[in-house]
């Protein structure tokens, strides 16, 4: 018997007008494993997202997370309650908010209007608050607006408030682009370690932070899976050095 | 509470303490007596500022701009205005024991369903709240679930209320009209031409912005405000957070009607009077630029702006009645252009967090 998997992605299809952003992809992702996921522009990648967190429904295929969970039948908070969290390309924090508080509001628990508006810290929550803070090397920073915070400290606290969730899958979409080669040495450090814990999905362009970080690598062309395996056997692949390595 | 809220709610209850005795205490010959018009005058700006903070609480925090807040205003104001007529009974024109003039005029001969209850008082004051309430939820229902926001909600905020107006006009909605309803006589048995009663409705008046202030205050500093910010922030994050971002910006745009309702009902046993005109869309816009002029989000400042612009608009409308509504645009363009921050914006940090 295979040990269940995280997630199941399986001929996933999606039309826009005409072009087809994903062409019947099937993916899976192993609980624990941190998987990277590269490709050229275009070839579907941040629409992958798109169909797992429920901002794009497909024109057909399937997608579980788990073996109980459908999320094409979900709503995009549903699916971030089932256990699945989102790290956009451009960092996306409350700028208005300070640090401690993006993270409050990130907290797992009951979200409902009239909850939130008696929700008071338990001691447990706070303490869980700065362990995230201290995960992501924010302490120092936790009654800042997050607007002050530099691009890549913006990034980290947009993976702590994903932390926050208690999610079983991240899926983090460029999270080094613009960033200084010391922040992303310190990001790949953060994603390493938070795999294993939680399955992780990386969407990158950056080749040399994916061959630091990846265990095994999927590569994406016209909407499809091209190649898979570790980053060395997928950068020695003839097909995917012609769509996109080898440029 | 923030400083400037602590000075806000100290002045409401310095003038729902002196305004009554100006004019209950103070002889008539005395020159610092205050007529009856004037208390009448400030008690209406009491209902406007209420009003104001309802805007504020959903277009200044949640990011939602509604053209269509008067018509909250109104319905609450029509709910009392119901159990106002069955107070009349039989002392209205045609003497009916039951029927309010404008029914017997119309040669109706049963009370409508719909007016049934409203010679009880607890049972218009919880229409009061519950009408706008209900009417907030249905349609904010509809709309934000379709995710319409911007410039589009606005628009079918304006062609709520104006819908309404329409409605209202016709004599057979049972609601009088285009005349309304007017010639009140009294309320809970105490005659409305009274000053004592006119005091206590007053001090009801200051009362409701009060508490208002103190439920906008409450949500604003609880973790649903800071959600609501983070809404207005980033509302794609906030939903992948797991927010139901639709029913946060709902549930303000009920509570924040409700509100509303309750300012219109404190209004109309004061002014003696409403009509379908309160449904106007102008009324919507021009609560929604004493918000500006104040200062939006802020709440103190949407108050304050609501006070400020009706006082102008009493004395213009009486010095130069032509120029009124050049002044309103006026300023409106003014504070838009150089206060982004309406007049609290001026002050040196009077409401800061």
């Amino acid at each position: 018997m295979t040990l269940a998997k995280t997630l199941y992605l399986e001929k996933l299809t999606v039309t826009f007008d005409g072009f087809k952003a994903l062409d019947s992809l099937s993916l899976y992702v192993d609980p624990g494993e941190l998987l990277c996921v590269i490709g050229p522009n275009g070839a579907g990648k941040t629409t992958m997202m798109d169909v797992i967190t429920g901002k794009t429904r497909p024109d057909s295929g399937t997608a579980w997370f788990g073996r109980a969970i459908d999320l094409l039948a979900l709503t995009e908070p549903e699916i971030a309650q089932a256990g699945i969290g989102r790290k956009f390309q451009k960092p996306s924090v409350f700028e208005f908010l300070t640090v401690f508080d993006n993270l409050e509001l990130a907290l797992a628990g009951d979200k409902s209007f009239w909850k939130a508006l008696v929700a008071r810290l338990t001691p447990a929550q706070r303490e869980r608050i700065d362990k995230v803070l201290e995960t992501t090397g924010l302490t120092s920073l936790r009654d800042m607006q997050a607007k002050t915070l530099s691009h890549g400290q913006k990034q980290w606290l947009e993976i702590g408030m994903l932390l926050m969730q208690e999610p079983e899958l991240l899926l983090v979409d460029e999270p080094v682009a613009g960033m200084t080669p010391h922040e992303t040495e310190r990001t790949a450090e953060l994603l390493v370690s938070l795999a294993g814990d939680h399955s992780v999905v990386v969407v990158e362009h950056d080749m040399d932070f994916v061959r630091s970080i990846a265990r095994r690598v999927t590569v994406l062309h016209e909407g499809r899976v091209l190649a898979q395996g570790s980053m060395d056997a997928v950068q020695s692949d003839p097909r995917v050095i012609d769509v996109y390595l080898g440029t | 509470m923030t400083r400037g809220g602590r000075l806000f709610l100290t002045i409401v209850a310095a003038v729902a303490i002196v305004v009554p005795l100006l004019n209950l205490a103070v002889p008539a010959t005395s020159p610092l007596h205050l007529s009856a018009y004037g208390v009448t005058l400030i008690g209406k700006y009491l209902c406007y500022a209420t009003l104001a903070l309802a805007v504020d609480l959903v277009w200044g925090f949640c990011g939602i701009l509604s053209l269509g807040h008067a018509a909250f205003f109104a319905l609450g104001g029509y709910a009392m205005g119901m159990y106002l007529m069955r107070q009349i009974g039989q002392r209205g024109v045609y003497g009916h024991p039951v029927l309010p003039d404008f029914m017997v005029f119309l040669n109706w001969t049963e009370l409508p369903w719909f007016w049934y209850g409203f010679d009880r008082l607890w049972v218009a004051l919880a229409m009061v709240v519950l009408i706008p309430a209900l009417i907030a939820f249905v349609f904010g229902w509809l709309a934000f679930r379709s995710r319409v926001t911007g410039v589009y909600l606005s628009i079918i905020t304006q062609a709520l209320t104006y819908a309404l107006m329409l409605a209202f006009f016709r004599n057979d909605m049972g609601f009088g009209g285009n005349n309304g309803f007017t010639d009140f006589k009294d309320i809970a048995g105490f005659d409305l031409q009274r000053d004592t009663t006119r005091a206590v409705l007053f001090v009801a008046s200051a009362l409701a912005l009060a508490a208002s202030y103190w439920v906008c205050r409450s949500i604003a500093d609880s973790r649903a405000g800071r959600v609501i910010h983070a809404i207005r922030d980033a509302e794609n994050r906030a939903r992948f957070l797991g927010y139901r971002v639709e029913s946060y910006k709902l549930w303000v745009f009920v509570v924040s009607a409700a509100m509303a309702g309750v300012a219109g009902a404190l209004y109309v046993p004061q002014v003696g009077i409403i009509n379908p005109g309160e449904f106007a869309p102008i009324n919507s816009i021009e609560a929604v630029i004493w918000v500006a002029v104040g200062g939006r989000g802020t709440l103190v400042g949407a108050a304050a702006g609501a006070v400020m612009v009706n006082y102008a608009k009493t004395y213009l409308t009486g010095a130069f009645p032509e120029v009124w509504l050049y002044a309103l645009g006026g300023m409106f363009v003014l504070v838009t252009l150089f206060l982004p921050r309406g007049l609290v914006g001026l002050l040196p940090s009077a409401e800061r967090k």
